[in-house]
């Protein structure tokens, strides 16, 4: 596969079977391995669109300052395109983050704000905004709102599953900033509306809900609800758990987030088995284990690994 | 139907400190409305009008309760009731 640069690379994943952890011939189990893509996660796919639809209506210019808050992934897909483009990134993290995302984003030339652990990344949005009031020439994509986002899976994840796989059933995908879960779920409504759509959502330790106070929770501006059609949350534990048996059955070393995603996938599974139903459930592998060495996640027991991830933001 | 809920920190003020507390009721309604008697001043900050407030979410056995009915949800005996605030990811 040839392309002009490696921002032309962004997408067109492979899908591969996951024959071992399906649970039989007729309910099969399929991967989209976004960690393919060119900084290694799904989020080149949002962070290119978003940066191409900022050039077009003419927010970004040569010399552009880009401002976005990320936990890590938005940030290091934004740091390879902003590099390429020629603008200098202002990402603004929460603390309790892995080491190696730190690292990534300094080696491609981005800046680091630091925002409080306690709050997680609704901190790094408010400190986000506030920087965003202060320099205004400052150009922040806000990857929660921005429809490029969303966009980017419509156009891009959603039909090229459907055309890997016209048989599929159902698709289960993190929902963080739900942009992937909005773009592939408003894709299926439209061209194959009884696929189910499915939300795991990462549930932390508790520092990470600490808000002052409930005013101050957070719903993504993208986020429709009727585009999906069931949400589970899922602890560190099972989402440790998972990861390892993707790895260890599947052969696939996928970060924390994705034995999330499975986890919610293969209980849609049990679902079908149960119900004598047939299905091809596709899930999405965000991004390789790579990034959450230094968190333990795939050293010791489960247990042990649960409790080094307290606290942080796993996913 | 007696079921676990557990308190996020910040509404912990209603249950003297406690992380996890014991309800009963056949639905998320009524659990909600158990919680009540026994926590008073809670079911206001959980739900308004009916409904879930907008930055409240609710799990039975981690399954998001708007998908499955809302405060409607049916829950069983031993189920485990979540409340949490949302909060953002990505």
């Amino acid at each position: 596969m040839r392309y002009d640069d490696l921002l032309a690379s962004v997408g067109n994943t492979p899908l591969v079977g996951l024959p071992r952890l399906s649970p039989s011939p007729d309910v099969r189990l399929w991967a989209k391995l976004e960690d393919h893509n060119p900084t290694g996660s799904l989020k080149d796919r949002a962070a290119l669109r978003m940066v191409v639809e900022a050039e077009k209506d003419g927010r970004l210019r040569p010399g552009s300052v880009v401002l976005e808050p990320t936990s890590g992934n938005t940030g290091i897909s934004l740091a390879m395109a902003a590099k390429l483009r020629g603008y200098r990134l202002v990402c603004v993290m929460p603390e309790n983050t892995s080491s190696e995302r730190r690292q990534l984003l300094a080696v491609w030339g981005a800046d680091i704000v630091s925002s409080p652990a306690a709050g997680g990344s609704n901190e790094a949005v408010r400190v986000a905004k506030e920087l965003a009031q202060e320099h205004p020439d400052w150009v922040m994509l806000y990857q929660y709102g921005n429809q490029a986002n969303a966009d980017a899976h419509y156009e891009g994840t959603g039909p090229e599953i459907l055309e890997d796989l016209p048989s599929i059933t159902h698709f289960v995908a993190g929902l963080g900033t739900t942009g992937t879960l909005m773009g592939v779920g408003r894709f299926f409504r439209e061209h194959k509306p009884q696929v189910r759509i499915v939300a795991a959502e990462p549930r932390y330790g508790e520092l990470v809900y600490g808000l002052r106070n409930l005013d101050e929770g957070f719903v993504p501006e993208l986020y429709d609800e009727t585009l999906i059609d069931s949400r589970f949350s899922v602890g560190p534990g099972d989402a440790v758990r998972r990861t390892r048996e993707l790895l260890e059955q599947e052969g696939i070393f996928a970060g924390i987030s994705t034995g999330a995603i499975l986890h919610a996938a293969l209980a849609q599974a049990a679902t079908c088995v149960h119900a004598g139903e047939s299905a091809d459930i596709v899930l999405v592998v965000c991004d390789g284990g790579w990034k959450y060495l230094s968190t333990g996640a795939y050293e010791g027991t489960v247990d042990e690994a649960e409790a080094r991830l307290d606290g942080q933001l796993w996913a | 139907m007696a079921v676990e809920v557990r308190i996020p920190t910040i509404l912990r003020t209603y249950t003297d400190g406690a992380k996890a507390v014991d309800a009963s009721g056949a639905t998320v309604a009524e659990v909600i409305d158990d919680l009540e008697a026994r926590h008073g001043g809670i079911k206001e900050r959980l739900v308004d009008g009916g409904d879930l407030r907008r930055f409240i979410n609710v799990y039975i056995n981690d399954e998001d309760v708007r998908f499955t009915g809302g405060v409607d949800t049916p829950v069983k005996d031993g189920d485990t009731l979540v409340v949490l605030p949302a909060v953002a990811g990505g």
